[in-house]
């Protein structure tokens, strides 16, 4: 079952297409990772996601319902610009936005006041919005985020300008409600956290889908047999020059690549046969970001 | 609809909470106290000057006595111009007025001569010449042999006395006509002032959620419509508490500025204050007084429960639809304010031509550039006010009051499908084109 599927959606402005008959789902439960350079639709498909605005064609389903004025209620949306009015007390802010939320104002107010308890924060109540630096009002947005306990939560960039520590914190409070049953939705550039962080991701380009599924299955589809072994001696020549090809050599270090039809435990019989001695042997993975770059490139011609 | 009601309760705490609120709400009617106080002041103080003058009258034509302001005090002397003018150069004296001789009582226009190297106020001048020309008029009815009593026949005040034919119980008399325009002209442009001055405060407003980003956020559990609307609305519940305010604070502050600076409009300060004559002030007085009970009546005998009810009904539906501009205008503009005032000019043109038409209409209320403006939406939530207390025909407030509802609805239309676009464009120069095709922008 998906907590989200949208069907062939379209989103046109005067001059371009931002969003192109796209298609995809999120399982219920997952880190869902939404990446794309920048100016790629990202925005806009979430702006129709949260009813912001409309799609010019295509069907959105929230949990199996099609999407609908009440599904706001249910979702959880940071946006990557966000802001707050400077003036207002923390505490009020938050339950004016919770009560938007649809929260009574005293089921509003129990939940907030837990937030603050859960981040240390219980001083905050009656400071002024503009007396927070920058990353304690990201902790305020977060809380406004979360505190109507959404089915679906979009987080868009959440950790910019999050000191590692607070990083730490507000990830930490992802994956807790991730593990209670919340869907997540997350949008970022930051390769090295969706590689982290996500289970599921989908790659989207000009407005069109050029990339999805699990974070695993990606990396070993795009994996090019690459290999890194770490010995001791010499390497006989027979192996460097017919079955693997050498990418990188150092003295006790090298980067090997298997030419068409050679597996990997041919190289490492060879090395046993010879009685070299081996220190380390490990597949070379390509990382997100070069899968990204290059899926990007690709599409961009 | 619950939202747009927590969004005006916000956006009318968090006003009123303010300290601009406070500073505006208390400040500025103490600065138009003040104002008036110091006008006042300077009124009551301003020629108080004594001046000493010498009045050389060899023919007699003054009679040895003269009534001149009370700050100009003068003697008569029969001593020869020229010594007079020695004895002012000696400072003896602030100036010499010479009054020559009137040959026949067939002379209609006589000079007189001031010897000063001062300057003469402009309300001296004036009462010199009404005293001299009062005097002179005593010596001709004499000269003449006229009977004093038979002149004062002369004259005969007439007034207009309109009477209706159709409807003989309507009153158009030229009192009620004039109290009537009065009132909707205050009323008017009071709208005037209210529609700009809060109509702007949104436009402020949205321009700054638009600029630190919160509408991303609000807009995600709300709609535009609901945004807009809760905006527009708190922020006309505040113009109301603060007129509410400033009509408390200036009564208050009149009986507190009248016990403390001993203002009080008797007779004898007036004329001081106005450098009329006694005389005047008293036939004035009394006919001011008979005017002034007169007014009273007929604002008494005005439709109040018709008029109070529409004079709502019109700055509510003005305001909506100048609000919902404003704010149209505010979220398509974003941080520039310069944009921002190319913008609000065109919507001044129509609130400026209301202004001016119901200006026009105060003394002409049935005119033809009256009725078009009370019936044209842009103008009639400013123009049809003022021509409220003198009974316009049914028709024409039922047309109004259709045409203006009708309006409000649309403009609110309009401006909330700009606005829901407005509010998440960035980096987009706002032209009326560019608005003009965010209206048809689907979803």
């Amino acid at each position: 079952m998906s907590i989200l599927s949208l069907r062939g959606v379209v989103k046109r402005y005067s001059k371009h297409t931002a969003v192109d008959a796209v298609t995809f789902d999120v399982p219920k439960g997952v880190i869902f990772g939404m990446l794309g350079p920048n100016g790629a639709g990202k925005t806009s498909l979430i702006r129709i996601i949260t009813t912001i605005t409309g799609a010019d064609e295509g069907e959105i389903f929230i949990d199996g319902e099609k999407l609908n004025r009440l599904h706001p209620a249910q979702i959880g949306y940071m946006p990557e610009e966000r802001g707050l009015y400077k003036k207002m007390k923390v505490g009020d802010h938050l339950l004016y936005l919770a009560q938007l939320k649809g929260l009574s104002p005293k089921i509003a107010r129990d939940k907030i006041e837990k937030w603050f308890v859960k981040f240390d924060i219980q001083d905050w109540w009656n400071k002024k919005v503009e007396e927070l630096s920058k990353g304690m009002q990201q902790k305020v947005q977060f809380i406004a985020t979360v505190v109507h306990e959404p089915k679906l939560l979009i987080l868009d960039e959440p950790f910019s300008g999050l000191d590692p520590i607070n990083t730490n914190l507000i990830k930490d409070e992802i994956y807790r409600m991730n593990k209670e049953g919340t869907s997540v939705i997350f949008s970022t550039h930051r390769m090295e956290q969706v590689e982290e962080i996500c289970e599921q991701i989908i790659l989207i380009n000009k407005g069109k889908v050029v990339l999805e599924g699990r974070v695993d299955d990606i990396k070993n589809f795009y994996k090019e047999n690459c290999f890194e072994v770490g010995f001791e001696g010499e390497l006989p020549e027979e192996l460097r020059n017919s079955s693997f090809e050498v990418l990188e050599d150092s003295k006790d270090k090298i980067i090997l690549k298997a030419r068409e039809g050679h597996k990997p435990n041919e190289l490492l019989k060879g090395l046993i046969d010879r009685n070299i001695n081996i220190h380390s042997f490990n597949e070379i993975l390509p990382t997100l970001n070069e899968i990204f770059i290059k899926k990007v490139g690709e599409s961009d011609e | 609809m619950n939202n747009i009601g927590l969004i005006s309760r916000r956006e009318y705490i968090t006003r009123v909470k303010s300290k601009t609120f406070l500073l505006t709400t208390f400040l500025t009617p103490l600065g138009f106290l003040l104002f008036f106080v110091l006008v006042g002041f300077i009124m009551s103080r301003g020629s108080d000057d004594q001046k000493n003058i010498v009045i050389s009258d060899p023919s007699g034509l003054l009679n040895g006595e003269i009534d001149l302001r009370k700050n100009i005090a003068y003697s008569f002397s029969s001593d020869d111009l020229e010594s007079l003018q020695k004895a002012y150069a000696d400072g003896k004296s602030d100036g010499v007025l010479s009054v020559p001789p009137l040959d026949s009582a067939a002379i209609t226009d006589h000079e007189v001569m001031f010897f000063s190297d001062d300057r003469l106020a402009l309300d001296e001048i004036e009462s010199i010449e009404r005293a001299v020309e009062r005097k002179i008029r005593e010596f001709k009815v004499v000269a003449l042999g006229i009977d004093e009593d038979k002149i004062s026949l002369l004259d005969t005040d007439v007034d207009v006395e309109q009477q209706g034919v159709k409807d003989k119980e309507k009153d158009i008399s030229a009192t009620s006509t004039l109290v009537g325009s009065i009132l909707g002209g205050v009323i008017s442009y009071v709208m005037f002032f209210l529609i700009f001055l809060y109509g702007a405060q949104v436009m402020r407003s949205v321009m700054e959620e638009k600029i630190n980003r919160i509408v991303e956020v609000l807009i995600s559990s709300v709609k535009p419509y609901e945004l807009m609307m809760g905006k527009i609305l708190g922020v006309g519940a505040v113009g109301l508490t603060q007129v509410i305010a400033w009509v408390g604070i200036l009564v208050v502050g009149f009986f507190i500025a009248a016990a403390i600076f001993g203002i009080n409009l008797n007779p004898a300060d007036l004329t001081q204050m106005s450098g009329l004559d006694n005389q005047e002030v008293a036939t004035a007085m009394a006919e001011g007084n008979d005017r002034m009970s007169e007014i009273m009546v007929e604002i008494g005998k005005m439709n109040w429960l018709v008029i109070i009810p529409l004079v709502i009904f019109y700055f509510l539906t003005g305001y909506l639809a100048y609000a919902a501009i404003f704010a149209a205008v505010g979220s398509a503009v974003g941080e520039d304010i310069n944009e921002a005032n190319s913008l609000t000019l065109p919507i001044m043109i129509p609130l400026m031509l209301a202004i001016y038409i119901g200006f026009a209409a105060i003394n002409a209320p049935n005119s033809t550039v009256a009725v078009w403006g009370s019936l044209i939406p842009l103008t009639s939530s400013i123009v049809m006010p003022v021509r409220l207390p003198i009974d316009p025909p049914i028709w024409q407030l039922i047309l109004s009051v259709v045409l203006l509802a009708g309006f409000v609805l649309f403009m609110v239309w309009v401006a909330a499908r700009i606005y829901r676009i407005g509010i998440l464009m960035y980096g987009k120069k706002a032209s009326f084109k560019e608005l003009g095709k965010w209206l048809f922008y689907k979803g």
